[in-house]
């Protein structure tokens, strides 16, 4: 008699366990994106590397591609200013806290959204 | 001893050069296979009784467990399920390479920018591929914002790029200047507290306190750069799979 109670009980723990893992699947489909916090030295050391990252790369990729072209050095000019560009940009989402996704339109508006949102 | 670089230095123990290229045996190699070796055993001797109530070693590398699937659940989503052991085995390296390293006297491989970097390109390369294996050269259209006129594209399409490809670049350097920088300033620290120490007692509690306070801090920060490293890579991660 106990036994059979005990097993009902855990069939119904069953029944809840998988009602909670579906609503689970439901609400984290695609990944909400939460926004990590950060302290101040932190967030100042972020923003000045994701800067130099920017430049180095425009200027590495340009450089990369005058070598492919043979036209030194004007590649390197054009993507030492995009690079800088580029630089500005990541400063700028780290510092405003938008997420690292690809595209800063797209970071913007999910922004947006989930301030609407709280 | 004093030299609070000398710490970072490479030191072959096994001499190796395969067609001219020298790949000793470093003590940095060391510390990966002890590291390696330590989280293999962790993780398998602690849920060897597979108990389900959990015994001390078994609840912690469930905590472990639990923390990095809630990360890539949150993160990437349900579709991010099948990444689980990359990001997981990444995450362990990461955080047993900045631990391992706050033992006095041990090597911190993740204080290389070559170790952290080579992580950071596997990554970047693997994201870039799920990408363009999930969306075929639909994937490229995520560098042009959406709305935006037509002819800025000639300027927005390389500036996306080029923030795409500095990925690798801040994800490695962020892990191996926070270590440098860490280890640096306990050495330096500790170099305080001998030379005012060994004249004058009481100045030489001051650093002393320092040092102490530094070295939790360091604590801290080896447990947040590990984790930092694992999120970002969950986020891009998300990128390529989702495309918003």
């Amino acid at each position: 008699m106990s036994e059979h109670e005990e097993l009902s009980g855990l069939d119904d723990l069953d029944n809840r366990i998988r009602a909670a893992r579906e609503r689970e699947m439901v609400a984290t489909e695609s990944g909400s994106g939460r926004r990590q916090s950060s302290s101040g030295i932190a967030l100042g050391m972020r923003v000045s590397i994701e800067f130099v990252a920017g430049v180095a790369v425009g200027v590495g990729l340009g450089w990369g591609l005058d070598l492919f072209f043979g036209t030194k050095p004007v590649l390197m000019v054009v993507f030492l200013l995009l690079g800088g560009g580029a630089g500005v940009m990541n400063a700028y989402r780290a510092a405003k806290g938008l997420d690292a996704t690809v595209g800063l339109g797209a970071a913007q508006r999910r922004q947006a959204r989930r301030a609407k949102d709280s | 001893m004093a030299n609070p670089i000398e710490q970072f230095k490479i030191k072959p123990i096994i001499p190796l050069e395969v067609a001219g290229v020298d790949v000793s045996f470093t003590n940095s190699a060391v510390m990966m296979v002890i590291s390696v070796v330590l989280i293999t055993a962790f993780l398998t001797l602690s849920v060897r009784s597979r108990a389900l109530v959990p015994g001390r070693w078994q609840s912690l590398a469930e905590v472990f467990y639990e923390f990095i699937a809630g990360m890539l659940r949150d993160n990437v989503g349900q579709a991010g399920r099948k990444y689980f052991p990359f990001i997981f085995s990444l995450f362990m390296f990461v955080l047993f390479g900045n631990l391992l390293g706050m033992i006095p006297g041990a090597f911190t491989y993740t204080s290389h920018v070559i170790v952290t970097f080579g992580m950071a390109i596997v990554v970047f390369t693997g994201v870039t591929i799920i990408g363009f294996a999930r969306h075929g050269t639909h994937f490229l259209r995520m560098f042009f914002p959406e709305g935006a006129p037509i002819a800025t594209a000639v300027i927005l399409v390389p500036i996306e790029v080029i923030s795409y490809f500095s990925r690798p670049f801040s994800l490695a350097v962020r892990l191996f200047a926070n270590m440098t920088v860490g280890h640096i300033i306990l050495k330096v620290m500790g170099g305080f507290v001998v030379s005012l120490g060994a004249f004058y007692v009481l100045p030489g509690i001051v650093p002393f306190a320092f040092l102490g306070a530094i070295t939790v801090l360091e604590f801290g920060i080896a447990l947040l750069q590990a984790y930092v490293f694992t999120i970002l890579s969950c986020i891009y991660l998300h990128d390529a799979i989702h495309m918003h």
